[in-house]
């Protein structure tokens, strides 16, 4: 597969990204913001970093990229696109992800690691993550408190697109075990179609075991592994 | 000619910059602060000449779709 990894000024985790696809045995490459093309790419994933210094509101001036013209078309055609902390933000400025996120709640930036909780194993993102594994992975963030309308809520639910909650060692939905005050505690979500994906943790900082977790390479292998079933499905 | 345009977060939304100035508020002994909501200030110079009620149509636009998320916040605009 060849993965397609976003770089925007002040982008800061392309580069993890593109070492956790290639560890994984996989192609990826940088696409500069200034590009109207993904060229070949299979799948896109939108980095972490502080985009455009985060000015305005985290994702707000990223979001209008050319590239990101190429990213929702990609999106708009079912490609796979993954979102991880400021590229979650971008997502939702982008109106490609419901919801939008704010200051975490005690206004501290949480840099550690937290358990998260898969709610939903029914997605290119999540189909290889046993239901009741719990992901050890990093946080890192100033702004992730997940928040969206109560009817935008009500849809989420209703269409089972909460995919990560952060949760306690043992799998419990706590107050305490929620980083920024999300509500639902909500780490991650993705769009009606299922093909967008957004969370603020870190899978990609957490694919090797001198990084303190591999728990993180099953969000990459459950989108390669939705990738490879789709083109067995075309070639049939 | 200035726009103006105020942005607040919405009353759903939590603020917790809001509550942590109010918090210091009352303990620097400012009595009745029932509620702070801090947001940001835009000023924007109009060039001369510009038309105000079709400055006021385009940055309703641009206030909706990018100088403010309305997920999470509210903005003012004033143009005088």
């Amino acid at each position: 597969m060849n993965f397609a990894v976003l770089q925007f000024p002040a982008s800061n985790c392309d580069q993890d990204a593109i070492h956790a696809i290639r560890l994984l045995g996989h192609d990826a490459r940088y696409v500069w913001h200034k590009e109207n093309s993904l060229g070949d790419a299979s799948a896109v994933i939108v980095p972490g970093g502080f985009s455009y210094g985060d000015y305005l509101r985290c994702g707000a001036i990223a979001r209008f990229s050319p590239v990101m013209q190429a990213v929702k078309q990609f999106a708009d055609n079912g490609g796979l696109v993954l979102g991880i902390c400021n590229g979650f933000q971008v997502l939702t400025e982008a109106g490609l992800l419901p919801g939008a996120l704010v200051r975490n709640r005690d206004l501290q930036f949480h840099c550690e690691f937290i358990y998260l909780k898969t709610t939903t194993t029914d997605s290119p993102f999540t189909n290889k993550i046993p239901a009741d594994r719990l992901l050890r992975v990093p946080i890192a963030h100033g702004e992730g408190c997940y928040f969206a309308d109560e009817e935008t809520l009500a849809r989420l639910k209703a269409n089972n697109q909460i995919m990560w909650q952060y949760a306690d060692k043992d799998g419990n939905l706590t107050d305490a075990a929620n980083p920024n005050g999300s509500l639902w505690n909500i780490a991650g979500v993705c769009n009606e179609r299922r093909n967008v994906a957004g969370l603020m943790p870190h899978p990609e900082r957490a694919c090797e075991t001198i990084l303190g977790s591999v728990d993180g390479r099953l969000v990459f292998e459950s989108m390669i592994a939705a990738l490879e079933s789709k083109l067995a499905a075309k070639a049939a | 000619m200035k726009a103006r345009i105020i942005i607040t977060p919405k009353k759903a939304v939590v603020d917790p910059q809001g509550k942590t100035v109010q918090n210091a508020l009352a303990q620097m002994g400012y009595s009745g602060v029932a509620a702070v909501h801090v947001g940001k200030y835009i000023e924007i110079d109009l060039a001369p000449g510009t038309d105000k009620s079709a400055a006021e149509r385009a940055l309703h636009d641009a206030s909706h779709k990018f100088l403010s998320n309305p997920i999470i916040e509210d903005y003012r605009l004033e143009i005088e």
